[in-house]
């Protein structure tokens, strides 16, 4: 990282404007990334309410709280709400708040856009989680909508469902247009782009793979519209159509999806952990390798969600071979991480503890993965409580963990002040035993066979749901503590410095705390 | 990287009432098509579709009339002018890969899905379900005759997709004129190669309207004619959409410049629609080859 020669210039702008319109109007790159992360945390805890009556009827066998019908809305709900509502706006929201600071950038690139990009989710979310209370009920298919049960058997309400799906797509794509235009082109003098930090490299391939799926999203769920209401058969082998197509166009967007809701997260324990360790990032320009490769894998590995649907035997293969090729460049990635710890002198943070877990926990995700991607195996797995494991290892105390990293690690710069420490050592220690007791039980009733997505379940698999539900329960709660941590931490004076962690680097570190409205009006140099 | 300083709009009220028209629009589009086929049509959510897309129309013409005032007052550096060449691009890139989803949807039916439904193939064993059903393309006659009846004839590519073809190609040409003379400060040369270039695309979009009206009255190809139907329609009917956006783009373009809103330097409004249009026939060259004629 380039030390900064001229230091920051605190020539007076006009500040924020009063009122709501204050938040409306604004094209400030800071108060849009401010709304962007309170979104997504009324999104997590929605999608969390959502969750954990999942939990409470799956608590034990049998049918107690809820109605299957019912059951299915709440999975198909916190599915769609949590990746489209909670984690990916979290990201945007950091990367608003971030790449600017990092590059030396007065905002992002085209301000009014982002505004829109913006306030497009929360008329989206409400029109999305307004099905609940249509006739028939909200979408039932659960998050992956698969053909035809989102077609010839979806209730009413899919209608809404695709055009909210619409919005969230425009949405996606003019912020992640945002942030490439940012990046390429709003570097301040000597920013090389082998000098970016990783969290603006990681978000940079994030955007790329955004633009490229989010139109495929959109033709998908068009495609479906034109099946449900104008007599297409795209879907439909009767009309020499094949639900299958639905999973193939699917998994195109949705492979990349995930690697969307993990690269960013990449990024931001890349900067946590040099930060923590005192050291510089081991290898990093095979991290900036590793990224452009997995987004270029992630391209070609669509199908091995789809091994027990019926592929040629070379379609099995090829996909089974090029998903497992994705655990080198991970690989590498996880070895960098734990390179730059080596003799470190490390302190164990708030932040630097949340980068811990999601190196140690996200492997284990890396690893059930790497099992789900043998072909042969996956036709037990498949389905299974198991590839929920999976998924949500490498979800929760992935991508969430390493949003609360971020959020522990920024929020002094966006607030001005610290944090409590101990509030905050406890909010990650409820969560990350919450966590393992939720997740961990799912690989064994997985292994053991117990479908996903049922509601009921044989007594054999009791037990462990048991201990899953009420693991569940502590690490829903536990999120109370981050709402009052962030809170209080925006309320009590605790002032801190412009530097704020000794080891950090960066020109996020050299503006003041509080971050200024406006900040780098003139670039940096960067040497 | 340019170190003057980079132009930061102050609030802008467009994007939240354009959210807002959005968010109308798909409100009443969702209640509109979910009423179309019960005893009688939301006329409250037609409405709410109509004002939603009013609002929108009319909320892009003051939010592109800010900047175009913004721009002509010289508040765009050289690094602004990137920024919206990036956006355009990328946010053409995105358009590619809309079209790239029902391409992808076409090849996958037309060399797996149907011969499999057909018996032919690894996956033959699909013809199970529809016994008797002979694998073809285009496909005339579907599994299930009743609900989805095949169409009867498809466009012959050699008559209006052809003459499309040419006027489309020759659209390119005279937008890339047009940019020409706008580079020699040729008003009156760029006047009419634009309006050529619009007169293009207006004409192409009624044939295409007629191919459709054909199409429908004496081919029995419609949406209901089984897989090829639908992927011809999408196909083409995107396509078809996006040539009428960007002939309305060249008519703004063309009032900016008989405005005198261009110079030989300063002209990325222009390059963007041009960039947009040379899109629009790329996928049409796509469309002619694999929808027509192969
Ligand atoms: C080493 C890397 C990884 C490999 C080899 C891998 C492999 C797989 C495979 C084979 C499946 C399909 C299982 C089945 O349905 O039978 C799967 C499912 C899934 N994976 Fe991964 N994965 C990896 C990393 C990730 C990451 C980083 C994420 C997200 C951050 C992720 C999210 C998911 C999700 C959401 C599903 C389930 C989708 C669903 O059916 O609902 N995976 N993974
Ligand atoms: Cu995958």
């Amino acid at each position: 990282m380039g030390t900064l020669e001229q230091t920051v210039e605190t020539e007076e702008h006009h500040g924020p404007a009063r009122g709501i319109t204050r938040w409306l109007y604004t094209t400030n790159h800071k108060d849009i990334g401010t709304m962007y992360l309170w979104f997504s945390l009324i999104m997590f805890l929605l999608g969390g309410c959502m969750a954990l009556s999942i939990r409470a009827e799956l608590f034990q066998p049998g049918l107690q709280l809820m109605a299957p019908n019912f059951f299915n809305q709440m999975t198909t709900m916190h599915g769609l709400i949590m990746v489209f509502g909670a984690v990916m706006p979290a990201f945007v929201g950091l990367a608003n708040w971030m790449v600017p600071l990092m590059i030396g950038a007065p905002d992002m690139a085209l301000p009014r856009m982002n505004n829109w990009s913006f306030w497009i989710l929360p008329f989206a979310f409400s029109m999305m989680v307004s099905t609940l209370f249509m006739e028939g009920g909200a979408p039932n298919f659960g998050w992956t909508f698969y053909a035809p049960l989102s077609t010839t058997y979806a209730p009413p309400s899919v209608t809404f469902f695709i055009f909210a799906v619409h919005m969230m797509g425009i949405s996606s794509i003019m912020g992640a247009i945002n942030i490439i235009a940012t990046i390429l082109n709003l570097r301040a003098p000597g920013m090389t782009m082998m000098k970016l930090p990783l969290f603006v490299w990681t978000w940079l391939i994030t955007a790329f793979l955004l633009i490229a799926v989010m139109p495929v999203l959109a033709g998908v769920v068009t495609m479906m519209l034109m099946d449900i209401h104008f007599g297409t058969s795209f879907f439909n082998a009767a009309g020499g159509g094949d639900p299958v197509l639905f999973q193939h166009v699917f998994w195109f967007f949705g492979h990349p999806e995930v690697y969307i809701m993990i690269l960013p997260a990449f990024g931001i324990v890349s900067q946590i952990i040099p930060t923590f360790a005192r050291k510089k990032l081991f290898g990093y320009a095979s991290m900036v390798y590793a990224t452009a490769s997995i987004a270029f894998l992630s391209f070609i590995v669509w199908a091995h969600h789809m091994f027990t649907v019926g592929m040629p035997l070379a379609g099995e293969l090829f996909f089974m071979f090029s998903t497992m090729l994705i655990a080198v460049p991970t690989g590498v990635k996880v070895f960098n991480w734990v390179a730059t710890m080596f003799r470190g002198s490390m302190t164990f943070e708030t932040p630097m503890l949340f980068a811990l877990a999601f190196v140690v926990l996200f492997t284990i995700g890396g690893f059930s993965g790497l099992m789900l991607a043998i072909a042969p195996a996956d036709f037990q797995y498949h389905d299974t409580y198991f590839v929920v494991a999976h998924f949500h290892y490498v979800l929760v105390p992935g991508a969430v963990f390493s949003i609360m990293a971020g959020v522990y690690y920024w929020l002094p710069k966006w607030t001005g002040n610290m944090y409590h420490e101990g509030m905050g050592k406890l909010h990650f220690w409820l969560s990350f035993i919450g966590v393992n007791i939720t997740f961990f039980p799912m690989h064994f009733v997985g292994l053991a066979g117990m479908p996903r997505r049922i509601p009921d379940y044989a007594l054999q698999f009791a037990d462990f749901n048991a201990v899953a539900s009420v693991g569940a329960f502590i690490f829903g709660l536990s999120q109370l503590l981050l709402v009052y941590n962030v809170i209080q931490c925006i309320r009590v004076k605790r002032h801190t410095t412009a530097q704020v962690w000794e080891g950090a680097e960066g020109l996020e570190w050299t503006v003041p705390s509080p971050a200024p409205y406006h900040t780098f009006a003139q670039p940096p140099l960067v040497k | 990287m340019s170190t003057q300083s980079y132009y930061v709009p102050h609030q802008s009220r467009w994007p939240i009432l354009a959210s807002l028209s959005l968010f109308l629009m798909a409100i009443g589009a969702g209640g509109y098509i979910n009423s179309l086929g019960k005893e009688e049509v939301s006329g409250f959510s037609g409405f709410s579709l109509l004002i939603g897309a009013l609002f929108l129309a009319a909320i892009l013409v003051g939010w592109f009339r800010n900047v175009i005032k913004e721009s002509m007052a010289g508040m765009y550096s050289d690094q602004m002018d990137k920024s919206f060449r990036w956006g355009m691009s990328w946010f053409i890139f995105s358009e590619v890969m809309f079209f790239a989803a029902f391409f992808g949807a076409l090849f996958y039916v037309r060399n797996l899905a149907v011969p499999w439904l057909g018996g032919e193939g690894e996956k033959g064993i699909s013809n199970m379900l529809w016994q008797g059903f002979e694998a073809q393309w285009p496909l005339m006659s579907t599994p299930d005759m009743e609900t989805f009846p095949g169409p009867k004839e498809i466009i012959d590519p050699w008559h209006i997709p052809l003459l499309n073809t040419v006027l489309l190609l020759s659209s390119s040409v005279t937008v890339t004129l047009a940019h020409h003379a706008l580079r020699k400060n040729k008003r009156d040369a760029i006047v009419i190669w634009l309006a050529a270039t619009i007169l293009l695309g207006a004409v192409f979009v009624y044939f295409q309207a007629e191919e459709y009206v054909v199409a429908y009255e004496e081919l029995g190809l419609t949406l209901h004619a089984g897989i090829y139907g639908a992927t011809f329609f999408i196909l083409t009917g995107f396509h078809g959409l996006h040539v009428t956006l960007g002939t309305f783009m060249l008519l703004v373009i063309w009032v900016r410049v008989m405005r005198g809103h261009f110079n030989p330097d300063h002209h990325f409004g222009f390059e963007a629609v041009s960039w947009y249009w040379h899109f629009v026939d790329v996928v049409w060259v796509g469309l002619f080859l694999f929808v027509y004629i192969l």
